[in-house]
């Protein structure tokens, strides 16, 4: 139905601002620091191992007092779980900073462990210099690849709507609509004056809000898009509306771009997108054909609670508990529902 | 209510699962009167068919009274008795107002998983993976049916269940499957496959003028049921199909041939234990012997015909004949909707009686038992009534 186009092509239908001229690179992380994070995940992996099984040793070689094994041991499964988590996410960024948390845990310990009596302090030293050393490194590391996954999201996709484009222009017009059918909004308010209040659903309960204006609107056209100078969030977005040939209605194209912060709201923006923006334009252009043709968004008995593939719940009826929670997921709850006659005294 | 559930490959347990609700405006509640196994079923049962979810209910055959209504639902009213077609049409995109329905671009929530392996998705279907939406099956007591005012049919209390009940399914498969084949007066029809919806081809075939129509199966009680429909008959255990219909046909081969068998075609000697070991090491997910077959068979400038369901891959496709000799290859999942009325029609007037397909009524409770019947073909099983209304004891009735 939708189609999906190469998301490193740049649109020049999204306005961008001029301070975020790079914003289109792609959001991976580069290669140098998914290699160093490899790295630092088999250092992680080994020096656990080592801390697991030969607690003394590591005693010895850090000077630090015999009586502690049994806490070597337990920071030899931190280290563990830190390596295991960076070979296990397709951006290791939150699993490179628990091992900075876990660096700043060991040289607190080391410092703790300077003031105890039969202490090596030569030996202390020079363990610290290390880990400040591969501290240095889990940080730089760390940057890199948060720098990578918070720059430019950037998503494109495409559908064909069985409506006139005037129609379907004037329900995008409306940007209250969007939040109908686009699964990462909350609320978009309008304020007049072409603007608007956008909220985004974060995760953990957290909103990220911006105030938009439109910049260019060409009735049953196209509608741009792009948030205040002062936002949290540099967003822009352009929805183009042709009529398809034949009178088979209207090919709706949209671009998306976040240039998010480095920091918590931009972490915040990364995450309501995951590892898949564009997969998720998809289905909002389908919700929203969906919308357009049917009148509300279409669910299934597996699609209740979300249609990505970890939501999905067997395909037979919810029990009261999880219609409750589908209607917390408010694109997924069918809009304007009212019951009919009471089935009790149908049944 | 109680429903039958999918636990994986061939687990099925009936139990008590809450009851459906009104979910979009246009859905309706149907209290299940009849339902029945397909063939396609068995493989879900058999666990050939990808994104599955244990706990899922199946069935997709199923008919009753509407208990309940959406407040967009207009045509249909509560008490009505209706049969519901298995695909899930919306009545308003591009391919239903196309009679495409099969085809609906707004009923498969799920239509991304479809993209990913079909490039574009199908219609959302009652019971049959999340594939093709996660919409809970009709074996159970009760189902919800989406965009009611779009797919079921009112059907008239003088006919019984059994002789309505296939139009959500095999009848207009089968007829479709032979609609396909554009048949002309003259023509000659080959069928492989004599399950259900192959026994709906044969006598589809002579409603639209086949002047022949050979059959195609290895299960006597199918050949039997097929030559009572007027069809010839070949046991593939025992004759060479290709030099059977050449002899036949004079050398030419039947006009037009029908696949009524799909993925999992059984077949004498190497070709079928080539495909049983790819499809078993998952080099490819379908065995095409009945495909292949047919295009082999095929008379020059024919039609093949392809209404068997596959899922997914298969090798050893013989392209060069097919481009060689201007065969046109047509399929899909049945439009059900486009048939519902001419067939109640046909139905109606006595042209054909669709109950002549039933072997076994049971209760909906004796439903795992039912799938082991027709995945083996116990007891010359040829369709299996599931009644939700009637309790089990792990016996059929046989007609």
């Amino acid at each position: 139905m939708s189609t999906r186009e190469n998301k490193q092509e740049t649109n020049q239908s999204v306005p961008r601002k001029s301070n975020n001229q790079n914003g289109t690179q792609h959001g991976l992380p580069s290669g140098n620091a998914k290699r160093l994070a490899t790295g630092l995940g088999w250092f992680s992996v080994g020096l656990g191992l080592t801390e697991l099984l030969a607690p003394k040793t590591i005693a010895r070689i850090t000077g630090v007092s015999e009586k502690r094994t049994g806490l070597i041991q337990l920071y030899g499964l931190r280290e563990l779980a830190a390596g295991v988590a960076i070979f296990s996410q397709k951006n290791p960024a939150q699993a490179v900073w628990s091992r900075v948390a876990g660096d700043v845990l060991d040289l607190t310990s080391l410092s703790v462990a300077c003031l105890s009596p039969d202490a090596k302090r030569g030996r202390i030293t020079f363990a610290t210099a290390n880990v400040l050393a591969v501290t240095a490194l889990d940080v730089m590391c760390a940057r890199q690849l948060g720098n990578g996954g918070h720059k430019g999201i950037q998503a494109k996709a495409a559908c064909i709507v069985n409506r006139e484009p005037d129609q379907v222009y004037a329900f995008w017009r409306d940007f209250r609509n969007l939040a109908r059918f686009m699964n990462h909004l909350e609320s978009v308010e309008e304020s007049g004056d072409g603007r608007s209040h956008w909220i985004a659903k974060g995760p953990a309960g957290m909103k990220v809000e911006w105030d938009a204006v439109i910049v260019a609107d060409e009735p049953g056209k196209v509608i741009t898009w792009r948030s205040l100078e002062n936002s949290d969030v540099d967003h822009a977005g352009a929805v183009q509306f042709q009529q398809a040939p034949g009178g088979r209605g209207t090919i709706v194209k949209v671009n998306f771009q976040y240039n998010p912060p480095i920091g918590v709201v931009g972490a915040a923006v990364a995450k309501l997108f995951g590892e898949e923006p564009e997969q998720q334009l998809d289905d909002d252009l389908r919700r929203f054909k969906q919308v357009m043709e049917v009148g509300e968004v279409v669910v299934s008995d597996a699609t209740l609670l979300g249609n990505g593939y970890m939501d999905q719940r067997p395909g037979r009826p919810a029990d009261a508990g999880e219609l409750e929670q589908a209607e917390s997921v408010p694109s997924q709850v069918p809009t304007n529902y009212e019951s009919t006659e009471g089935r009790a005294s149908q049944r | 209510m109680k429903a039958n559930c999918w636990y994986g490959k061939t687990v099925m347990r009936v139990e008590e699962v809450p009851d459906p609700q009104i979910l979009n405006q246009r859905d309706a509640i149907v209290k299940i009167s009849s339902t029945a196994i397909c063939g396609s079923d068995l493989h879900l049962y058999n666990g050939l068919i990808p994104t599955m979810v244990k706990g899922d209910i199946l069935g997709h055959e199923f008919m009753g009274e509407v208990v309940e209504i959406g407040k967009q639902v207009t045509n249909l009213a509560v008490g009505d008795r209706v049969v519901v077609p298995f695909p899930i049409a919306c009545g308003n995109c591009f391919f239903c107002k196309s009679e495409m329905f099969s085809l609906c671009e707004n009923s498969n929530p799920n239509a991304w998983m479809a993209e990913k392996m079909f490039g574009h998705s199908p219609a959302g279907l009652f019971g049959y993976s999340h594939l093709t939406g996660g919409y809970a099956g009709g074996q159970a007591e009760y189902a919800r049916v989406p965009f009611a005012d779009v797919g079921p049919i009112k059907v008239p209390d003088h006919l019984t269940d059994e002789q309505v009940l296939f139009l959500s399914d095999i009848f207009p498969t089968g007829y479709m499957g032979a609609e396909m084949c554009d048949i002309k007066a003259g023509d000659t029809i080959a069928i492989w496959g004599c399950g259900p919806v192959g026994q709906f081809s044969i006598r589809s075939a002579f409603l639209l003028g086949a002047a022949r129509v050979i059959a195609i199966d290895e299960v006597p009680a199918r050949l039997k049921m097929a030559e009572d429909g007027g069809a010839e008959t070949i046991n593939f255990r025992e004759q060479n199909v290709y030099e059977a219909l050449m002899d036949m046909t004079g050398g030419r081969g039947p006009d037009a041939c029908i696949d009524d068998v799909g993925m999992e075609a059984h077949a004498p000697g190497i070709i079928f234990a080539y495909d049983r070991v790819k499809q078993a090491m998952m080099l490819e997910s379908d065995r095409p012997h009945a495909l292949r077959e047919a295009i082999m068979c095929c008379r020059n400038g024919g039609t093949v015909s392809v209404i068997g369901v596959y899922g997914g891959f298969i090798d050893k496709f013989p392209m060069g004949s097919v481009m060689n000799r201007s065969l046109t290859i047509k399929t899909g999942q049945a439009h059900v909707h486009r048939y519902l009325k001419p067939l109640l029609s046909l139905i109606e007037n006595g042209d054909i009686d669709p109950s002549f397909v039933v072997t076994h009524t049971m209760s909906l409770d004796d439903a795992p038992r039912g799938y082991d019947m027709f995945k083996n073909k116990e007891d010359g099983c040829i369709k299996i009534v599931l009644k939700p209304d009637v309790n089990g004891n792990g016996n059929a009735v046989v007609h």
